[in-house]
Order: structure tokens, then C-alpha cells, then sequence
């Protein structure tokens, strides 16, 4: 056992030696296992992202970027691990796309001073900076998504939602479940009825939640899926013949892969939005000639163009936008990751800053301050048109229901100050 | 050579019957303590800590309770990770509803809380055997993460159903939480696994261990010789439950910090100790260990070589990880079914006859 750890002495000295000459980007991905399919695309876009950089401009302001991939597999107890091997070779920023893990690394990050950004996803009411000091997640969070999935459908329905009946189909995890309080206010302030239908990890167990859709026939359908279970939640839509274009899912379960396996049936299939769609933005261009010809995409560089490509794509372009910041801010371009909090906190998104980058109006324009972390909360809303085998985008990015979101976010991020005796730091 | 009883010699009963009855074996469990308590808290660091020590030490832990049922009582159990979940339940309600008490008092209070759930859950071990208690406990398994799931109160109402550490300390040096330094959470586990080895170790020489090995290796002979099954059934499922309630507790408060009961406390885990304890060796406290640092630390190395020395893909090393160990275990289990325990004493045995074997 001691000669055990001894090899793995050596292994973890090799691996720990601290290199500080360029900007480190942990990038904790799953590329294994149930969540693999939404994983990878994101990944590679993560990566891509990077290596254009490099490629093209030599880094960012002059330093090269390093992207360190460390496999989560979805599972907090690696993502822990990760998360410790990682944070030593001066990592900038961590952005897990997990809710599990991000609720791992909150108390971590914060006690470490590294930033996190949780991009639609983590725990919402971190939008609240003024409790959340090292955790963002901007420019949309999940209780943006419900807010907006409730706003579609009272456009749909002339605003009045009294008397419809919702039901919401959730993957049983604290992802799936951030959006109840946020549906659960709503619904008291429209006068719908919510139903509560929860699916286990990983989800390919979804016949009787089904089959209760059937027989209670809901007028909408939203879903909180990732991995496995959209794919199934979709087919089995489509074997109760439920009418797709009541169906909503969230962003994380919008993607080509999502619906494809369902074939013909999943068109009219909706979900909800905060980036751009497909491959008709110049940054594309630069990514296919000193990314994809000169054989350096990650992965196996098929996913270019895809859904979560273009989030993971999103996520690089707006860490590397906040290294910007944080270098005219410090006077320094090798930041370190208290800069790069500064710089996320200062960060203004706007549509001549996305024009320069080759990726006008692939977001919204939002800018970041010490109390909002969480950005503006725009939405928009696609439809998947199976025969053509695209997105098509049928509402632009549109704000959501602020006075709601922003009661229930104070009230929970003041219960974590309170539980954690967090004082307020910006006045 | 140095590794034999002559010349050591004995002159009372207790000294006749220690654990370790050779000079060279004490002196190495001496070593093995002082090097744990007293040098590695110097050396280690946030890294070391929670992506090898702190599993290890938990899992251990798990592993001595789950041997207990499984390996000395003859009682297969698949709830292991159900019964860890009311250790970590049962420690966030305590930690949250008095945050002045020790978190010594709270992780064995984890422990005892789990220890009535386990005789409850063991209760049908009375009626039924082998594969069908397999199955009762794998029901109780589905039906804790259910509750825990399902019931707010366990998780005090919070709107991710997650339960969250907050910060706690022992003699005013803090255990729990971000700010919790290495070497404290370090020492925190490695004391409760010091314990319950020493515990679990002393009670499986003693009566009460004898009955437990009477009932696995023949339960109707052992009733006809006095030993009353109720009760040592009972007492296997007690005090195996309390030792993996201990190792929930910690692995909520100490080292997760943060717990979502369906993904860290699911069916995966159950079967994890299981097969930490069947490679290491059934029926062994040191099989325990050796099961818990087999399972925990191959990953990690795998993962250390493949990815950091080799530059390999992340994703082909986590497959090849899978097939690794899936291998390493049926090598195992054809090689040497008793594990590595086995192992270890075939060694042992060898070393003894050294340098002139027969």
C-alpha cells in the first residue's frame, strides 16, 4: 500500500509542477457515460475555441492559452478530483457543466479565489453577486428558462394561462429541480396548474411519467433533461402521439442529438435558447482554416456547427473576452485568477464586441456588475424541423419575468448568507 | 529472517493472543501509525487529501462495516449505499440543528442513528438467506434514496433538494466546509478509521465475532450449539451499519461537502464497497483496507499515467480505466478468490520459512 502511494507520489509531483507562463483553462468535461452525447460537443467547442485563439492571434493579449481536460464523467466525486489537480497549475476559471459539481465547487472556488462560471446552469440564485463573490452565471439562468418557456406559452395563448395545465418532466437531480420554485411562483401568479414529474439518473426510465402524461393529458409539456433522458423523453412523446409543439425543453435539451433518434415525429419539438444557431457566423471560417484544416480540432472534429458546440464555443468566447478585461484592467497580460474575477465582473458584452469576434448576435448584449453576475436573463425559443434536420429559430432573445426571478434570488441567496454568514460586499 | 515468532517470546495469555503475534508485524503497524499521525499531516496538501487520502480512509471504513455483515456474519447485503445515506442525512440534520456540538458527537451519533435503520432493514435476515436477503436489502437501498429524495424535511426544504456542509469544527479547528484545512479533515477520518479498525478487529477475535462466524459458515449447526441467530444477525447489522453510517458522514461532511442522494449515494456505491471488499478479501480487516486503496487509488494512477505522462485523450483513458479494472477484477477473482488478504498471507507465510523453505 505504501509502495503504491509512493509510485503515485512521483506521478502527482510530475503532474502538480506549476506553470505559469500562459492563462490555464480547466476544462472539465465528460466525454464517458450517460451524459456523454452532450459532453463531447460542448468540449470540443471549449477547446476549438482556445486553439483559434492561439492559432490565430498567439493567445490572448500575447499569452497562450492551455486548455487542461480533465474527464468528470458527470460524477461529482471526479469532479472533485479534477477540480484538485487542476487548480494548482494557476487554473482561471472552472466551468464543470454540471450543476452537481458546480454545488461541489461554490464553497470551494470562493475559499480558493478562482472564478466559476456556470453558463445556464449551476445554482441561479448565485446571480446575486453581492453574496456569490467568485461564481457567475451569466447571460441566462434556469429560472430565465422557466420564466421564459411561462412567457412563450402566454404569448401563444393570448397571456392568459388560467386553467391550462403544465407538467413539468425533470431529470431528479438539484438540476432538474432548480425550476419548481421559480413554476411553482409563476403558476400562482397565472393561475395554471403544475405537475411534478420527476425522472432518475440517468433516465431511460420514463414509461410511467408517460403514461401519466397520457392519461391526464397536459396542454404543455416543459422538460429539465440532459444526457439519455431527452432522447428518450422525446421518443416517448412521440409513442403517445403528444402534440410536439406543446413540448418545451430547456436548453440543455435542445440539441440535434436530442430529437434526432426520434425521427420524423420530433418535429414541432421546442426548446429554449441563449445562443446562436448553426455555422453561419464568420468565426466559423477562421475555426475551419487554422483549427479544423490544420488537424487540431478536438474530439473527433465532427461537431462543429451542433447545438452545444456553439454553448461550448460561447463559453471560451466569453472567458477569453473577461482575460481582455482583466488585462486593461491589471496593466498585466498574464493575469492570475483574482484578475480574472475582476475581469468577469466587469465584462460588457456588446453587439460590436460580438461583430469584431466574427459572432455578431450569436448572444445577447449584456454586461456583468459586483451585485448582477447573472446578465439580463434573455431567452429565446427554437423549433426543430426533423425533415430539413435544423433549428429554426421562432422567438428572439426575449427578457423574462424579472420581478419574480429577482424576489425569489434574493430570497436564496440570502438564506445561503445566512447559513454560511456571508456578509454583503458590494455598496 | 527477522520475520518469525522464534525467539519471541510470550509469557501471558493476553501477550499469547494479540492481534499481532510477531515482533515484525507489531513493529510495522507501529510504523504504519506513526507514519500516518505523525508525518503524513506534515506533508500533505488539498490535492492528496481529497482526490486520494479522504476516499481511501471513508472507504475503508465502509469496507470494515460492509465485511462485517458480509464477510464474517455470511449476510450479502446490496444497501451499503442507502445505509451511507442516512449516515450523511442523519449528520446534516445534526450539524444543521446544533451547530455548537463537536462534530466527533455528530458523525457517531451519524452512526448509531444508521445502526437502528440497519437492524430494522436486517430484520427480514431472520426469514430469508443468500440471494433472496440480496434482494431485501437492495430494496432498502431504492427505498432510502427514495425517502431522501422525496421528503423535504431530510433536506431541510432547499429548493436543489441537495444537502450542503456547512462549516463545523472540533476543539475549535474547523472539519467541514472550503476553509478546512488538509491535514485537519485528514487526521479527522484518519482517527474514526484508526477506531473503528481497532474495533472492528477486537470484536470479530471476540464472542461476538465467533457467533457471527458460526452463523456464516453453518447456521443450523450454530443454533444447535447455543448461539441464538436473532441476536447475531441483529448485532452483524448493527455494527456494520454504524461503521458505514460513520463512513456516510464523513463522505458528506468531510469530503463532499455538498451530497445529491440519488448520484452519490445510488446502487453504484452499494456495489462498489462490494467489490471492494470481495478483491480485497472477504473475512479480513486488512482485506478492507487493501479492497478500499485497490479501488480508489487505481483510478487515479490509470488516469496519472494515461493522461498526464502518455498525453492520451481523456476519454480513451476513461474507457480504458473501465476495462483496467473490470480485467483486474475477474484476474482476481480466478487467480485468488480469498483476495488480496490471501495474498498477503500466503506472503506472510512464505516469509516466515524464508530463507530455507521446505
Amino acid at each position: 500500500m505504501k509502495k503504491k502511494m509512493a509510485t503515485l507520489a512521483l506521478g502527482a509531483l510530475m503532474a502538480a509542477g506549476p506553470a505559469m507562463a500562459d492563462l490555464v483553462f480547466p476544462s472539465l468535461s465528460y466525454r464517458t457515460g450517460p451524459y456523454a452525447a452532450g459532453g463531447i460537443p460542448f468540449a470540443d467547442g471549449y477547446a476549438d475555441y482556445f486553439t483559434l485563439l492561439n492559432e490565430r492571434d498567439g493567445g490572448i493579449g500575447g499569452v497562450p492559452a492551455r486548455v487542461i481536460e480533465c474527464e468528470t464523467g458527470y460524477n461529482t466525486e471526479k469532479g472533485v478530483e479534477c477540480y484538485e489537480s487542476t487548480k494548482g497549475e494557476g487554473a482561471l476559471v472552472y466551468q464543470p457543466l454540471s450543476t452537481g459539481i458546480t454545488y461541489q465547487l461554490i464553497p470551494k472556488v470562493t475559499a480558493d479565489g478562482i472564478p466559476l462560471h456556470t453558463m445556464g446552469y449551476g445554482r441561479t440564485s448565485a446571480a446575486n453577486g453581492d453574496v456569490f463573490s467568485h461564481v457567475f452565471n451569466y447571460p441566462a439562468n434556469y429560472w430565465n428558462g422557466a420564466s421564459g418557456a411561462i412567457n412563450y406559452l402566454l404569448d401563444e395563448n393570448g397571456g392568459d394561462l388560467s386553467g391550462k395545465t403544465i407538467a413539468l418532466v425533470y431529470h431528479n437531480s438539484a438540476y432538474g429541480k432548480e425550476p419548481i420554485r421559480t413554476l411553482e411562483t409563476l403558476a400562482e401568479k397565472h393561475g395554471y396548474d403544475l405537475t411534478l414529474l420527476p425522472v432518475d439518473h440517468p433516465g431511460q426510465e420514463q414509461k410511467s411519467q408517460w403514461l401519466q402524461i397520457r392519461r391526464e393529458k397536459p396542454d404543455y409539456v416543459i422538460m429539465w433533461g440532459w444526457g439519455v433522458m431527452n432522447q428518450v423523453a422525446v421518443q416517448e412523446a412521440a409513442n403517445i402521439r403528444f402534440p410536439m409543439e406543446n413540448f418545451i425543453g430547456v436548453w440543455w435539451s435542445g440539441a440535434e442529438f436530442d430529437v434526432e433518434p426520434a425521427g420524423d415525429k420530433a418535429t414541432g419539438y421546442k426548446a429554449l435558447t441563449f445562443t446562436g444557431l448553426g455555422k453561419d457566423y464568420p468565426v466559423y471560417e477562421d475555426l475551419q482554416k487554422y483549427v479544423v484544416d490544420a488537424g487540431k480540432a478536438a474530439g473527433a472534429g465532427d461537431q462543429l456547427g451542433s447545438v452545444q458546440y456553439n454553448r461550448g464555443l460561447y463559453a471560451a468566447m466569453l472567458a477569453a473576452e473577461a482575460v481582455k478585461t482583466a488585462q486593461e484592467m491589471h496593466g498585466t497580460a498574464e493575469i492570475d485568477p483574482s484578475m480574472m474575477r475582476d475581469g468577469m465582473e466587469a465584462l460588457e458584452m456588446t453587439n460590436a464586441k460580438m461583430e469584431a469576434l466574427g459572432m455578431a448576435g450569436f448572444g445577447p448584449e449584456f454586461s456583468v456588475s459586483c451585485e448582477n453576475h447573472g446578465g439580463p436573463g434573455l431567452v429565446g425559443v427554437v423549433q426543430w424541423d426533423a425533415a430539413a434536420g435544423t433549428w429554426n429559430s421562432i422567438q428572439d432573445f426575449k427578457p423574462t419575468d424579472a420581478e419574480v426571478i429577482n424576489a425569489l434570488i434574493a430570497e436564496d441567496s440570502a438564506a445561503y448568507a445566512a447559513e454560511n454568514n456571508i456578509e454583503t460586499r458590494c455598496n | 529472517m527477522f520475520y518469525r515468532e522464534a525467539g519471541d517470546f510470550k509469557t501471558s495469555y493476553i501477550a499469547d493472543s494479540q492481534t499481532f503475534p510477531i515482533k515484525f508485524d507489531r513493529y510495522r503497524y507501529y510504523v504504519v501509525l506513526a507514519v500516518a499521525f505523525g508525518i503524513v499531516p506534515f506533508l500533505i496538501n488539498d490535492y492528496w487529501a481529497n482526490a486520494l487520502l479522504l476516499p481511501f480512509l471513508i472507504y475503508a471504513i465502509a469496507a470494515i462495516g460492509l465485511n462485517i455483515l458480509v464477510g464474517y456474519c455470511g449476510q450479502v447485503s446490496l444497501g451499503t449505499g442507502g445505509f451511507m445515506a442516512v449516515g450523511a442525512y442523519a449528520c446534516y440534520k445534526l450539524m444543521t440543528a446544533f451547530p455548537d456540538v463537536s462534530m466527533f458527537i455528530h458523525v457517531i451519533l451519524a452512526g448509531g442513528i444508521t445502526a437502528l435503520v440497519g437492524v430494522l432493514f436486517g430484520l427480514p435476515s431472520l426469514r430469508i438467506k443468500g440471494f433472496y436477503l440480496a434482494v431485501a436489502t437492495l430494496a432498502a437501498q431504492f427505498f432510502l434514496v427514495w425517502l431522501f429524495n422525496r421528503v423535504p424535511w431530510f433536506y431541510n426544504y432547499s429548493a436543489s433538494g441537495q444537502i450542503n456542509a456547512p462549516e463545523r469544527d472540533v476543539f475549535g479547528i474547523i472539519i467541514t466546509g472550503p476553509n478546512a484545512p488538509a491535514w485537519a479533515t485528514y487526521l479527522f477520518c484518519l482517527v474514526f478509521l484508526t477506531v473503528c479498525a481497532i474495533i472492528a478487529r477486537n470484536l470479530t477475535r471476540g464472542t461476538i465475532g465467533r457467533t457471527w462466524m458460526a452463523i456464516r459458515d453453518m447456521d443450523i449447526a450454530a443454533e444447535i450449539i447455543g448461539v441464538n441467530p436473532l441476536k447475531a444477525k441483529l448485532t452483524a447489522f448493527a455494527v456494520s451499519s454504524f461503521f458505514v453510517g460513520i463512513s456516510g458522514a464523513l463522505f458528506f461532511a468531510v469530503y463532499l461537502g455538498a451530497v445529491e442522494v440519488g448520484e452519490v449515494f445510488g446502487i453504484q456505491k452499494s456495489f462498489l464497497v462490494l467489490f471492494m471488499i470481495i478483491i480485497g478479501g472477504l473475512g479480513s480487516i486488512f482485506g478492507s483496507f487493501a479492497g478500499a486503496a485497490f479501488l480508489v487509488l487505481l483510478p487515479v494512477l490509470l488516469k496519472l499515467i494515461g493522461v498526464d505522462l502518455l498525453g492520451w485523450p481523456t476519454d480513451i483513458v476513461a474507457h480504458l480505466n473501465l476495462v483496467i479494472v473490470g480485467a483486474m477484477i475477474i484476474m482476481f477473482l480466478i487467480l485468488e478468490p480469498h483476495g488480496l488478504a490471501q495474498l498477503w498471507r500466503v506472503a506472510k507465510e512464505k516469509l516466515r520459512l524464508w530463507p530455507f523453505p521446505h
